[in-house]
């Protein structure tokens, strides 16, 4: 079985608060924290793309382990250009030209699914960078989305050698469902378009039930996984997972106060935070979990290997 | 209680409102219903009258009111 063998993130330097995007958006700032738990979100300059948010955080996860790299899997629902999408011109820019890279632009969700493949192929980088900022800044504003989204990258590295420690990938539910596709899109042109009664519906729901699913299948209780990383969507949304399993919420790794919504990036970008402090016994299990636009879903299970 | 009443003390409990909205009222553009309220709006109505609503019929707009919400349970609620 693969194992991630280690993992590593990017945060632009700055910083924008709750009392900053309020005067911007003419609103409270205690009433953005109280819709979704942020406090503050990164937001990459101007000139600094996803391919440089992303090469960062792969470097920072290839200095804690550098090894042989047969594939990476890119994703991004923010990236700048319609073609090609950011993988190749990562690859090279890690000096891993030659090896074969994958797009997948899938939002929120993108880095659950490169996971789930990676462990299925091995030796691969799963990269998610994503410069949201870009998108949720657009005209008209829609307070909704604007308090929501950051910028930045996390990155972890499969491996399918046997021998390797880290966390042993032991088995994924992926699923998707295009009847609600218009529900959270972005086009080429104008602002994110997001029916947020209906992601939270949906996703209050369907995020719990692919966890329940997989843990069962796996004779795996809730209240024994030791640490769940989900995409940090809202906060209020996590809580919510964390009550539907009847889990303690700190089980739940959350950095969403100050990263914000990074999109697919969330999830490797805490589990990467989580990971330099978690001190997991061996046989102890990791759950990681998403949902995004699509609507993609889905949950990871992993095992510390001895 | 008939169905309607029931249906409104459910969003009453839920939102923490006092006063009962009109049938045909928007509970989103009303202020009664945020994404997280309409979500366990519909979790309390689950329980209340023993049903279950499956994901492909949770639209908002089948819970926008009261009287929508209604309409749902007569089909759906034995």
């Amino acid at each position: 079985m693969a194992s991630i063998v280690s993992f590593g993130r990017y945060l632009p330097e700055r910083r924008l608060g709750n009392h900053e995007l309020a005067t911007t958006l003419g609103c409270e700032a205690a009433w953005i924290f109280q819709s979704c738990g942020i406090e503050e979100r990164r937001v990459a300059r101007a000139d600094e793309s996803v391919t440089d948010m992303a090469v960062a955080a792969a470097r920072d996860c290839l200095v804690r382990a550098d090894r042989k790299i047969d594939l990476l899997i890119v994703s991004s629902g923010s990236s700048e250009n319609r073609f090609p999408g950011p993988a190749a011109g990562i690859g090279l820019r890690l000096g891993l030209a030659g090896v074969p890279a994958i797009d997948l632009p899938m939002a929120s969700a993108g880095s659950l699914f490169a996971l789930a493949l990676a462990a299925r192929h091995g030796n691969t980088l799963v990269i998610a960078a994503e410069k949201m900022s870009v998108p949720a800044s657009e005209e008209p504003l829609d307070r909704n989305i604007a308090i929501l989204f950051g910028d930045g990258a996390g990155v972890c590295l499969v491996s399918s050698d046997p021998r390797e420690p880290g966390l042993e990938i032991v088995d994924s539910v992926l699923h998707s469902d295009g009847t609600w596709k218009d529900d959270i899109r972005l086009g080429w042109n104008g602002p994110i378009h997001m029916n947020g009664l209906s992601v939270i519906m949906q996703a209050s729901r369907k995020i719990p039930a692919a966890i329940q699913a997989l843990l069962l299948r796996n004779a795996v209780a809730p209240e024994s996984v030791s640490a769940f990383l989900m995409h940090q969507a809202n906060q209020n949304l996590i809580d919510r997972v964390a009550r539907a399993l009847n889990v303690p919420p700190d089980r739940f790794y959350s950095n969403i106060r100050h990263c914000g919504n990074t999109s697919s990036a969330s999830m490797l970008i805490a589990a990467s935070e989580w990971h330099e402090t978690a001190q997991l016994k061996a046989g102890a299990y990791a759950c990681f979990a998403a949902f995004g636009a699509g609507f993609h879903w889905g949950a990871v299970l992993a095992r510390q290997k001895s | 209680m008939n169905t309607q009443e029931r249906v409104v003390a459910v969003i009453k409990r839920v939102s923490r409102q006092d006063v009962a909205p009109d049938p045909e009222e928007s509970l989103f553009e009303s202020g009664y219903l945020d994404s997280f309220g309409l979500t366990d709006m519909v979790s309390e109505l689950e329980k209340e009258f023993g049903i279950v609503v499956p994901d492909s019929d949770l639209s908002p707009r089948r819970f926008e009111s009261v009287s929508k919400i209604e309409a749902y349970l007569q089909k759906h609620a034995s």
